[in-house]
């Protein structure tokens, strides 16, 4: 029997296990609409499409799925741009489904007509305009198959009108098989060996691991191989959770923002054993004094992240899972190639506990309420169980920098794009996948209002989100570097106007609550964790106060400013 | 480097404007660009001039490879191969120059395909080195117009290059 593409389009949810869709709805998404209604997909209607894709890619990040979105075409296509950007920028499995005008009208600048294909090329990982109906079951199993396999990334289906109403045979195929499209999974066993001859002859090696441990589901491995070799292990910002934060052979994140002993350890190590990082610039600092002394690994699953950045001596193409296994495989079967390794290893170790212990993260406690100490309250009210969003900004270095994060999937930020709005959506999207979670979106006062309207989302769909305001007054990142660079000419960065957070909760009917003294930290925080309900707490922050170490754009990694 | 890069892709709608895309996202030169359906009606070849050091090649090469439509890549350095272009150059012809046009039409095996009384349309096939040393001679002579196809390639010999499996050659790095 023949269904219409509508019927086609929600049948081929279900055939991919899709629980939940994120959308928005317009002329265009009609036909859907009316069908989607009927089916079991829980459907979270927000309240601006940008609000849909982060809320998508939070679920994505959160659980590991596949996050999916529906909007109509033109502006609610549009709308869509940043959230994709930011989850290509980060590997984040999607399926954007954009509604078109019909078919006939492509090209004529019809009534909400967009190119959203065109628009998003650039940062989408592959991209659909369906121009045959029979094609939209096919189209549906390979865009989420894409999304998925190799290195992760967003994929845009773009849907004529007239797709979703006309009559087609439907069946759904069983497999994929694209023809120009074959991941590499297996790592290549001779670049492993010397891979780990290369580290069996060195004297200070560094694990520096980055969000493809988190895609490929590679943690207890790499906390396998860590401990099995006694290496010390540095995270990307997109890594974070990957190890857990509370190892003692955890030095924290490296780059800009990083520990001093994560950078330090760069700085000295002898060899780099990348996995699933690209040497973003954020993390190398200045890429021609990067490891001056090391040689290096690099284990990845997109061949075009090795040596785009930096050269590297040994490539391996291949999932982190993977390659980490074979390397643990080979490091316990041993045969005395690590003898001298082992008696050496202590040193180096004693090194890097020395650099920790002489340059500990920190700030000065002087009687204001400081975000760093919000940040360490949370992290041991929750014992470290929730899943923290962040915003963009100081709010997020500053979360990186002091909340452990000891499992993966609870960290879940913008790093590649550094997209304000993005936490508080995320956070959505988590706890729609979450539930029963303690999920909180650490925030800037700027940052928050860029998606403050999905409140509404929060608030309709009972979500009890907590969303932590480190307010400051400022667009505080951007003020840090006119304080550093700018001769404190604080052009714009002042925010004025800024809403009472306790009124606006409660005229979108949800919680608020007022922090401004380090006493009252504790008491508010569990009675928000605890009450339920979406819930915004302003945090009055000291407003001087900056994120270090920093390492100013551009310099080496061990240039640090420190408190 | 000056580097002459084949690429199989899909023929389907929109792949063309991923890879030109992809080089002006990534800021990529390209020289030239040659498109058409191969003897496969569901792939087509590219054929792209573009240059750069190696490290540049490299990422030309792979990011090419990522594009989820691009089934080969080949980068012709590694080749033994020939390779030819096609010019249409429309020169002055006056009384005094007709002859010597002719001559070097001859000369270089190429054609008069068009005549006017103030012009001839000349037709030209050849690799880089010949149709430069052709355009040499006759810019004296006056050209009002020049259109390039922009060379194609193909390896010598026995050797085809065929659709077989992705990152199996140009830009697979440390997987063989
Ligand atoms: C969408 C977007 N616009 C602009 C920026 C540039 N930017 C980076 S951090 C920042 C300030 C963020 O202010 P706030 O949310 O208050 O965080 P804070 O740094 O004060 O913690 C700005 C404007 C950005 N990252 N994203
Ligand atoms: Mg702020």
């Amino acid at each position: 029997m023949k269904k219409t593409g509508a019927q086609i389009f929600v049948e081929s949810l279900k055939m991919e296990g899709v629980d939940t869709i994120f959308c928005y709805p317009g002329g265009a998404t009609l036909n859907i609409t009316d069908v989607l209604t009927d089916s079991d997909i829980h459907q979270v209607v927000v309240r601006h499409e940008q609000g849909a894709v982060h809320a998508s890619d939070g679920y994505a990040r959160a659980s590991g799925r596949v996050g999916v979105s529906l909007v109509t075409s033109g502006p609610g296509a549009t709308n869509t741009v940043t959230g994709i950007a930011t989850a290509y920028m980060d590997s984040i499995p999607l399926v954007i489904f954009t509604c078109q005008v019909n078919t006939m009208l492509i090209g004529n600048d019809a009534f909400q007509e967009a190119d959203i294909v065109g628009i998003t090329r650039p940062c989408t990982k592959h991209s659909y305009l369906v121009r045959d109906g029979n094609d939209l079951a096919k189209i549906i199993k390979e865009a989420f198959y894409i999304a998925r396999s190799g290195r992760p990334g967003p994929v845009l289906v773009d849907i004529p009108k007239d797709v979703t109403s006309n009559l087609y045979e439907f069946k759904y195929p069983e497999k994929v098989n694209i023809r120009s499209y074959q991941p590499t999974y297996v790592g290549h066993i001779g670049q492993i060996k010397r891979a780990m001859k290369e580290i069996a002859s060195s004297r200070k090696p560094v694990l520096y691991t980055g969000g493809g441990i988190i895609a490929s589901g590679a943690s207890a491995e790499l906390v396998k191989l860590a401990e099995a070799l006694s290496i010390p292990v540095v995270n990307t910002l997109m890594g974070l959770g990957g190890f857990p934060g509370n190892h003692r052979l955890f030095l924290g994140m490296l780059g800009m923002h990083g520990t001093y002993a994560a950078n330090m350890a760069i700085t000295s190590s002898d060899l780099i054993i990348a996995i699933g990082a690209r040497f973003d610039d954020r993390a190398t600092g200045k890429v021609d004094e990067f490891a001056p002394h090391a040689k290096i690994i690099h284990v990845d699953i997109d061949p075009t992240s090795i040596s785009k950045n930096i050269k590297v001596d040994i490539p391996i193409v291949g999932d982190s899972k993977n390659v980490l296994q074979k390397m643990i495989h080979l490091a316990e079967q041993d045969g005395g190639d690590f003898k001298d390794y082992r008696a050496s290893i202590g040193e180096w170790l004693k090194e890097t506990e020395q650099w920790r212990k002489d340059y500990p993260l920190t700030y000065v406690r002087n009687g204001t309420l400081k975000p760093q100490y919000v940040i360490e309250r949370i992290y041991e009210l929750t014992k470290g169980k929730a899943i923290i969003t962040t915003e963009v900004g100081q709010n997020q270095m500053w979360t990186a920098q002091f909340f452990k994060f000891l499992k993966p999937r609870t960290f879940l930020s913008s790093g590649g794009l550094g997209t304000m709005g993005f936490g508080f959506p995320a956070a959505i999207g988590a706890q729609v996948a979450y539930p029963k979670s303690l999920v909180i979106d650490i925030a800037g006062d700027g940052s928050i209002q860029m998606n403050i309207q999905e409140l509404g989302t929060a608030v309709q769909f009972k979500l009890p989100v907590k969303v932590v305001i480190l307010n400051n007054g400022h667009l505080g990142m951007v003020r840090q570097w006119q304080e550093l660079f700018y001769e404190k000419r604080y052009t714009w960065t002042c925010l004025e106007c800024t809403p009472d957070f306790v009124k606006l909760a409660d005229a979108y009917g949800a919680a608020g609550y007022v922090i401004e003294r380090e006493d009252d930290v504790d008491v508010v925080l569990k009675e928000a964790f605890h009450n339920g309900m979406p819930t915004l707490i302003d945090v009055k922050v000291n407003p001087e106060e900056s994120v270090y170490p920093m390492v100013p754009a551009g310099a080496p990694l061990r240039e640090m400013l420190l408190v | 480097m000056r580097h002459i890069i084949s690429v199989l892709v899909e023929n389907e709608f929109g792949v063309l404007s991923r890879v030109a895309g992809l080089f002006s996202g990534r800021g990529f030169n390209i020289e030239s660009l040659c498109v058409a359906e191969s003897q496969d009606p569901t792939v087509s070849t590219m054929t792209i001039v573009t240059s750069g050091n190696d490290a540049i090649i490299e990422q030309v090469l792979k990011q090419l490879n990522k594009l989820i439509n691009v089934i080969k890549v080949v980068d012709f350095k590694d080749l033994d191969y020939v390779s030819r272009e096609m010019i249409l150059v429309k020169v002055k012809a006056e009384e005094r120059t007709r002859e010597e046009i002719l001559r070097m039409v001859e000369i270089f095996r190429g054609k008069i395909i068009d005549v006017s009384a103030k012009t001839y349309t000349l037709l030209i096939t050849g690799d880089e080195e010949k149709l430069k040393a052709f355009l040499t001679l006759i810019k004296p002579l006056g050209i009002k117009e020049l259109v390039r196809t922009g060379p194609i390639a193909i390896a010598r010999g026995d050797k085809v290059i065929k659709v077989k499996e992705k990152h199996s050659e140009g830009g697979g790095e440390g997987n063989g």
